[in-house]
């Protein structure tokens, strides 16, 4: 995780475009100064970044079933439940699947696992649009190529 | 009312906080029922499931910006009924 840069997720280990699954790694920072606040003495990574952890990864999946031809951008979160504390120094397994593709939206369920134990999970809802600056969809195809150790899907 | 129809009510009513006695064929899923595009997208997500189709959400809103449709062609729930009826129609075909 560059939390930082909003960047979730480390390695994507498994994608399955034609399955419509995914599964990445995220590792949470020792430091970041969002444990600062969130709480003195008593670090932990926000809910909201373990839903945009999800997201994130459903996010990678999508755009690769959609060969990075339109972009998916977060439009609701349902039944998101978050049932353990995850701390700093973690290491999260995350796995997205495709419920449904839709005319212009997509709709992911997705969790996260810490030690084979699950941590939190959601359905998730995206608006899938047309790249609104060439610029984005190369800097999503860039940062795909840096966490999908395969390269971009065929 | 059809079963189509009577499927879209319970969708809506399910997926909105719309009473089902206010879903009647003549209204319309916006301008009078009030759903947002937003809520819609769940609407459109029920509908795909429950009738095994794919909403052409794109090419009906494209056809209504480019002023080949009213929004009444799609979205009143008459209509609305009708172009499922079409399109199971047409995947069954």
């Amino acid at each position: 995780m560059r939390l930082a840069y909003f960047q979730m997720i480390d390695t994507i280990s498994k994608l399955d475009c034609e399955n419509g699954s995914v599964e990445a790694i995220a590792n949470v920072p020792t430091e970041s100064t969002i444990f600062e606040g969130h709480f003195p003495g008593m670090p932990l990574l926000p809910g909201v970044l373990l839903i945009e952890t999800m997201a994130q990864t459903s996010g990678y999946l999508l755009l690769a079933s959609r060969k990075f031809e339109a972009m998916p951008f977060l439009a609701s979160v349902k039944n998101a439940k978050l049932r353990t504390f995850v701390e700093p120094d973690t290491k999260l397994s995350v796995t997205a699947t495709l419920e449904h593709s839709g005319s212009g939206f997509d709709v992911t369920t997705a969790e996260i696992k810490f030690d084979g134990k699950r941590i939190c999970n959601a359905q998730l809802t995206f608006r899938v649009m047309p790249f609104p600056e060439e610029r984005l969809r190369q800097e999503m195809l860039t940062r795909f190529s840096e966490i999908h150790p395969t390269g971009l899907p065929s | 009312m059809s079963s189509t129809f009577e499927a879209l009510v319970e969708i809506i009513a399910d997926t909105s906080d719309i009473p089902a006695e206010e879903i009647t064929p003549d209204k319309n899923a916006f301008t009078d029922l009030g759903i947002d595009s937003l809520d819609f997208l769940d609407i459109a997500f029920a509908i795909d499931k429950h009738f095994g189709i794919k909403i052409p959400i794109e090419a009906w809103t494209e056809e209504m910006n480019d002023g080949k449709a009213s929004v009444d062609d799609y979205f009143l729930l008459s209509r609305l009924s009708e172009r499922i009826d079409e399109l199971v129609a047409a995947k069954n075909s």
